[in-house]
């Protein structure tokens, strides 16, 4: 392991590690420093999301690299603070060289939290102070925040051209919620490893049984052919295709992972000491986050009936 | 942080792999073949093995003073990938191309290398798998095929059954009880090459499904072998059987049995719901073939990734049923070996062969018991 992850899985698998990542500068890695971030590539940042995905950590992590790599991207300065991404149908008017923004958006990821909401929409991108919008809470499954926001007219604090829109605000995301869900579903199958060589039934501890043992061996397939498959997109983050079957794949897989680790766990799983439930409620919210596996494979599905040879759209160039 | 040994890195594609990749297409596209499904194991051509051997896509990855090519096992990796995927037929010389070369090259005699392995890269020397047999299957440790000393060299006396290709094969490597069963059931199991025809070796086929030949029942009859085609080691047969199954698990093969179905499908103006199912199998399928990859990278590196190779056959072999479910749903026709509809013809095929796909080179019940035990509960 390296000391990235060190650091972050130190970080993440404490109490409350939103101010030690942000401290850390952690909660900006993969942004560059000329921008106001951290530095580091793509696989810096998917390493530290993969950590948080992996402790099952209520944290604006992945919003925030996100909505800092576009500002970053349309080279506004990224500030610290718990950001958040949302784009849409936007009425962006200039005037007195600023830009008034108004739109309604559905749920944003953290926005009740957040420092700044970066908007996307008709070629800019925009931060603006959520103090100024309307939010209507809900949450995920898991509890974490996804709130409706309404822009009624607010000033952005800073605007600029920027040529990522909706589709790849949908892309990124989606690649976000790919690695976090291949962090969970590691501690999925860790969890399950371990509790079916601890409990015992019959004197013996379940994993001895044959079936068990070809149930976890299903987890651990479905969890390792994620991982790296998603390892592969997050090293061609621009690839279209590579982002959509990782996360088409990943989300497929979360189910099977979920199923199978409370199935392992027995009914023990399910209890609110126990953290395999912080881990599958967020299993069973990422995958239908930017799309589930239904979306990206009609994405997918598109493009290969649109393109000339199947297979060289799988292998591409 | 990670407890599970479970973590592959992807696999990155040597430089040049484009331009090997354009030029085996281009081979495919003015090369005549027939295309089929499960081509590895069904579709052997003589004639076409020997083109690849000529284009110097047979034996990649043996080294060059053995007329092999001395290539990365990742630049192998996209030509079997291109062949396998347009249903190319490879069978003839799949598994000396795949296994017994490497075998030979890691375990063989400078003379075994020698008569073999340029043999192999020119696509005229092909290899059938004496390993299953009647009473042994999952249970290879259980072989009573024996192996009795006959002056310098041995005779064998026992059945070899699924044996593909051995009709055609030029030599079967058989595995063979060397010495009686101790209470180390591993040991005491040596390799024999035996050279084919011969008159004391019977073939006679056992046919499939669809009533095809590819595999065979193979009895040794006391057949000599002489010392000098001892493989390896005597009483070290079991290590390097296992050594060998690690170049049969997880390769392309174990994903693309039928991708001829995918690339039917798609030739056929997919309407919406035949699209989503398109897209599903190529996430899934794309993913799978990172996997497959990463293996391959490991391997190349000189890792032994057990556990991960057992892995993603269980799941890319399950895939590739997955494959024919979707084309059953979305084919609008019905399968029909005889049919002149190309979709319908190698829907069939895929059905009639599809048993095999989870039972061959390893059940995935005993592929996941190698899971569980890398997992640490078995």
């Amino acid at each position: 392991m390296g000391l990235l992850e060190e650091t972050a899985n130190d970080i993440l698998s404490g109490d409350d590690p939103w101010p030690a990542l942000e401290e850390s500068g952690l909660a900006l890695v993969g942004v560059p420093e000329e921008a106001g971030g951290s530095g580091g590539d793509p696989a810096d940042a998917a390493a530290v999301l993969r950590a948080a995905g992996y402790h099952a950590a209520a944290v604006p992590l992945a919003e925030t690299l996100l909505a800092g790599g576009l500002l970053a991207g349309a080279g506004l300065r990224v500030p610290q603070g718990v950001l958040t991404a949302v784009s849409g149908e936007v009425e962006a008017v200039e005037d007195r060289g600023g830009w008034t923004l108004t739109g309604t958006f559905r749920r944003v990821p953290w926005a009740r939290s957040a420092r700044g909401l970066v908007v996307l929409g008709n070629g800019l991108a925009a931060i603006v102070d959520p103090a100024h919008a309307r939010i209507r809470e809900g949450a995920n499954v898991a509890g974490e925040p996804r709130d409706d926001v309404v822009l009624p007219g607010v000033r952005a604090e800073a605007a600029a051209p920027c040529t990522a829109d909706a589709a790849e605000l949908r892309r990124r995301g989606a690649l976000a919620r790919a690695v976090q869900l291949t962090g969970a579903m590691r501690r999925a199958l860790d969890l399950a490893v371990r509790y079916a060589g601890e409990r015992e039934q019959f004197g013996r501890p379940v994993g001895r049984f044959q079936a068990v043992q070809q149930m976890l061996a299903e987890l651990a397939g479905e969890a390792t052919v994620a991982d790296v498959a998603v390892r592969a997109a997050v090293r061609a983050p621009g690839d279209p295709v590579a982002v959509a079957a990782a996360k088409a794949n990943a989300s497929r897989a979360a189910g099977t992972v979920a199923a199978i680790a409370h199935q392992v766990h027995g009914a023990l799983g399910v209890t609110e000491e126990h953290v395999l439930r912080r881990v599958t409620l967020r299993l069973w919210s990422w995958r239908d986050e930017y799309g589930n596996e239904t979306a990206w494979a009609d994405d997918l599905g598109a493009a290969i009936a649109g393109a000339p040879d199947p297979w060289a759209f799988i292998t591409g160039p | 942080m990670v407890a599970t040994p479970t973590v592959l890195e992807p696999g990155a594609l040597p430089p040049g792999a484009a331009e090997l990749r354009s030029r085996v297409r281009e081979f495919l596209a003015e090369t005549p073949f027939t295309a089929r499904c499960d081509s590895w194991l069904t579709g052997a051509d003589p004639a076409f093995s020997r083109r690849l051997g000529e284009r110097g896509w047979l034996g990649m990855t043996l080294p060059e003073r053995y007329g092999g090519h001395g290539r990365s096992p990742l630049e192998r990796f996209v030509v079997i990938e291109e062949l396998l995927a347009a249903g190319a037929p490879v069978g003839a010389h799949w598994i000396a191309d795949r296994q017994t070369g490497p075998s030979v090259l890691a375990n063989g005699t400078e003379e075994q290398k020698e008569r073999f392995l340029p043999a192999i890269a020119r696509g005229e020397c092909f290899f059938a798998i004496g390993m299953s047999e009647p009473d042994s299957g999952s249970d290879l440790a259980s072989v009573r095929t024996r192996a009795k000393r006959d002056g310098d060299g041995w005779r064998l006396h026992g059945t070899k059954v699924w044996t593909s290709g051995a009709h055609i094969a030029h030599a079967i490597l058989v595995l063979a009880r060397s010495a009686p069963r101790s209470d180390d059931r591993h040991a005491g199991l040596s390799q024999f090459i035996v050279a084919l025809p011969d008159e004391r070796v019977t073939i006679r086929p056992i046919r499939g499904l669809a009533s095809e030949h590819h595999f065979n029942e193979v009895v040794l009859d006391g057949v000599f072998v002489p010392g000098s085609m001892v493989l390896g080691r005597i009483g070290d047969g079991w290590r390097q059987v296992t050594a060998e199954l690690a170049y049969e698990r997880s390769g392309p093969e174990r994903l693309l049995s039928t991708f001829m179905l995918v690339r039917l499908l798609h030739g056929r103006a997919p309407d919406a719901a035949a699209r989503r199912a398109l897209g599903g199998l190529t996430a899934r399928l794309w993913s799978l073939r990172q996997a497959s990859l990463a293996v391959a990278g490991a391997l190349a590196r000189g890792d032994t990734p057990e556990l991960p190779a057992a892995l993603v056959k269980d799941l890319g072999t399950r895939f590739e049923r997955e494959v024919v479910e979707a084309a059953r749903a979305h084919a609008g026709v019905e399968p029909d070996l005889g049919s002149p509809d190309p979709l319908a013809r190698a829907l069939a095929e895929s059905v009639v062969q599809a048993p095999g796909f989870t039972l061959r080179g390893g059940t995935n019940e005993i592929l996941r018991g190698i899971v569980a035990r890398g997992l640490g509960v078995r």
